[in-house]
């Protein structure tokens, strides 16, 4: 796929579409690898040298090793694959989405519990532009 | 021979899972989730199907980025169950049906649906909550389950009309089993969430209910659904929801709602549910 997609315009929300597979496939691969206890545990005692097996960009490793989720998403990582990453360090989908959002935890789970994030306002891009 | 009698939809938050195994199910927190399943669980008792098909999608789990198959079926005669990272989950593994798989296989590629066939791979949440949900905790599942994992991780999943139409194949190939058996689809994901980036949280409760509507009473309005309304309606991951229309399409066009179920949040997510009865 080239050129303008017809949800380029969705607010805080990467589409997994084929540019950002391409981009992303190795550092997805390096998540898929952490399904394996002994992987993660591998990981865990060596995180630079763990990732030094996998052929990703300088800029992908750092932002694992930084554990900035928003920043992986941006490279090409995808969220299922992030979230096995999130299970390494004992981490629930519902902490890594209230970190990418940028609210604390207790204020997230109030978000959700109180009916989530409205989809009004939060429709397009120029929602946000004005908000 | 064989018969689809009815469907039943479904979410397959992972947390969902965690409050079953950890028996958080009475909390507060979990008691409006799992109490709009208790009439499912007796529904399913008096139906006691002889097979399920349960439509779901597998998280980087079985599938990664290595092999994507859009539609894959299960023809194994026994499934695994995976380690998502957590540690696998508490619940028995699951018996295949290869007879009945092996026919549908058969049956939906000689009607043009190209799907890869599947002899072995671990099964994920996508699948075993929704057992969890209508089934409780067994000591072993009721019944045989055939899995129909549908890609929605790479976008693009398949279109809503095109799993609509695989749901009619599927009645196809049921219909034309020799064997008698009492079958009942399970279609499961959704309903709206987004588990990722700055819009993470996202709930279209509005979207959700019509889309309930929709699915009983106009089933190929609902298949028509494009992509991109899924993407920002219903969230990033809500495109889920597609999964759903294979099950409608394997049921009859008029269908009665004998139980419906909606509840925010299951953690990111809108917990919908139905059961679908041929009228």
């Amino acid at each position: 796929m080239t050129g303008e997609e017809d949800y380029d315009d969705i607010p805080g929300t990467y589409v997994f579409d084929a540019e950002q597979s391409r981009r992303g496939y190795h550092l997805n691969m390096f998540c898929m690898s952490l399904r394996s206890k002994e992987n993660r545990e591998a990981f865990l005692a060596d995180q630079s040298a763990y990732l030094d097996r996998f052929p990703m960009t300088p800029e992908q490793k750092q932002a694992v090793l930084d554990r900035d989720w928003n920043g992986m998403l941006d490279l090409g990582g995808n969220i299922y694959y992030t979230a096995k990453l999130a299970a390494t360090d004992g981490l629930t989908f519902q902490d890594i989405a209230g970190m990418m959002t940028g609210m604390s935890r207790d204020d997230y789970r109030k978000m959700m519990v109180e009916g989530g994030r409205p989809i009004e306002g939060n429709r397009y891009k120029k929602d946000w532009e004005h908000g | 021979m064989a018969r689809i009698v009815a469907g039943a939809s479904m979410s397959h938050v992972p947390a969902v899972g965690v409050a079953v195994d950890q028996g958080l199910t009475g909390d507060d927190y979990w008691k409006p989730v799992f109490a709009g399943f208790e009439k499912s669980k007796q529904w399913i008792r008096e139906v006691d199907p002889d097979v399920v098909i349960v439509v779901y999608n597998d998280h980087a789990t079985a599938f990664s980025l290595e092999l994507i198959p859009t539609f894959a079926l299960g023809c194994a005669a026994r499934y695994e169950i995976a380690d998502e990272g957590w540690g696998p989950r508490p619940v028995p593994p699951v018996i295949g049906h290869p007879k009945l798989a092996w026919h549908i296989a058969q049956s939906v590629i000689l009607d043009e649906f190209d799907l890869t066939i599947v002899n072995n791979m671990e099964v994920d949440h996508g699948l075993t909550v929704p057992l969890s949900l209508m089934f409780g905790q067994p000591e072993a599942w009721p019944c045989p389950v055939v899995p129909l994992a549908v890609n929605v991780v790479q976008y693009p999943p398949p279109t809503g009309h095109r799993c609509y139409m695989l749901g009619k194949a599927i009645r196809r190939a049921v219909d034309s089993f020799e064997d008698d058996l009492k079958v009942v689809i399970f279609g499961t994901g959704g309903m709206s969430h987004q588990l990722q980036a700055q819009r993470a949280g996202l709930i279209n409760a509005d979207f959700d209910n019509k889309f309930l509507d929709m699915l009983v009473d106009e089933p190929e309005k609902a298949a028509a659904i494009p992509h991109v309304d899924y993407l920002r309606e219903a969230g990033s991951e809500g495109i889920e929801l597609v999964m759903w229309h294979v099950m409608r399409g394997a049921l009859n066009d008029k269908v009665k709602a004998v139980h419906r179920h909606y509840h925010v949040p299951a953690s990111n997510t809108a917990v919908g549910h139905m059961i679908l009865e041929n009228a």
